[in-house]
């Protein structure tokens, strides 16, 4: 395992989709190199971060015509 | 140590871990030290919880906390022709088909016109939803098909989701530095919207799309590329993409604004 490798497998480490062998590896590098330890942990924060952020508020405009849509949906369905 | 495998290392720097995140990930980095413009670590201890903290196989939320347990109840009910069922379900759902329609077409209109779509065609097929995986889940990929279109539309050179990715190094890091405390803590939350906002608008759509369907909306990787319509090998290809540009992005955010 060395950096490159790392940065290659990050994302199917973060999700858990290595194989043992090649996850003790990549662990063991970690171990081994400060670095990419935090390249990892920061690879992972990102997708915290993104995972974590509520949605946009809906405008209530936009929310309004989409009941309006729906409400003429519900009353005639075929349409 | 020197680090020998990035060669852009040594321009590197750490001014000390982030506990907080460090500790969040299980993980602790001790006795730091720099040394000629790299890092030594005396120990880097990845302790017994970090199977659960650094790789999971699915590393934040769980679909629990997205679908509430009478979700196949309100479905059943809208089926069998319950008009409030189905419109609790879109209550329920409004403002996270419009961040996801929002996300993939970037255009408020466009977005708005897939939301709109996207229920419409949720309650004109609902009697052919199998159940076999969540309502919501099934209305998601109803919602991105709906924006793809309307993105495809708007950008057709844009948008190259059939041609195969470039390589990564492009994305090899010129530097690791530590980002002290956690964006959550550094920002206001306004602010720290407005910031993932500008970092997400700037990564191109097919791996914009694959990183929305995967880490904000939770669709597996198979629910992913059949969505879009791609290999799986395709969508891990570019959700390391975009993974490691969006880490890549925020680090500038990071060290613009290091805490005093």
């Amino acid at each position: 395992m060395n950096c490159r490798r790392t940065l290659l497998e990050v994302s199917n480490y973060i999700d858990g989709d290595l194989d043992a062998a090649l996850k003790q590896e990549l662990e063991q590098h970690l171990k081994d190199c400060p670095e990419c330890a935090i390249f990892v942990i920061q690879t992972k924060a990102t997708v915290e971060i993104f995972c974590d952020s509520q949605p946009v508020d809906l405008p209530q405009d936009v929310r309004a015509r989409l009941h309006e849509a729906l409400k003429r949906k519900l009353a005639n369905p075929g349409t | 140590m020197v680090c020998k495998e990035f060669p852009v290392f040594p321009e590197s720097r750490y001014q000390g871990a982030s506990s907080k995140l460090l500790a969040d990930m299980g993980t602790s980095v001790h006795c730091a030290t720099v040394i000629s413009g790299c890092v030594a670590a005396s120990s880097i201890t990845f302790g017994a919880s970090q199977n659960t903290a650094l790789s999971t196989s699915r590393p934040h939320r769980l679909a629990s906390t997205v679908v509430r347990e009478d979700e196949p109840v309100l479905v059943a009910a809208a089926k069998s022709g319950d008009a409030a069922a189905f419109e609790e379900l879109v209550n329920r759902y409004e403002r996270k088909i419009f961040r996801l329609t929002m996300n993939i077409t970037r255009n408020r209109e466009d977005a708005e016109d897939a939301m709109q779509d996207a229920f419409m065609k949720a309650y004109s097929h609902l009697s052919g939803f199998q159940e076999d995986s969540r309502f919501y889940t099934w209305l998601v990929r109803i919602a991105a098909n709906e924006a793809l279109m309307r993105l495809r539309k708007r950008r057709p050179n844009q948008f190259s989701i059939d041609e195969p990715v470039e390589g990564e190094d492009d994305l090899m890091p010129r530097e690791i530095e530590d980002w002290g405390p956690s964006p959550e803590q550094r920002f206001a939350q306004t602010e720290l919207h407005g910031i993932l906002d500008q970092v997400i608008d700037q990564l191109d759509p097919d791996f914009r799309t694959v990183f929305v369907l995967r880490d904000i909306e939770e669709l597996s990787t198979e629910e992913t590329a059949a969505t879009l319509g791609i290999s799986v090998p395709a969508v891990k290809s570019r959700l390391l993409r975009a993974r490691l540009k969006l880490r890549q992005k925020l680090d500038r955010y990071m060290h613009d604004r290091k805490p005093n």
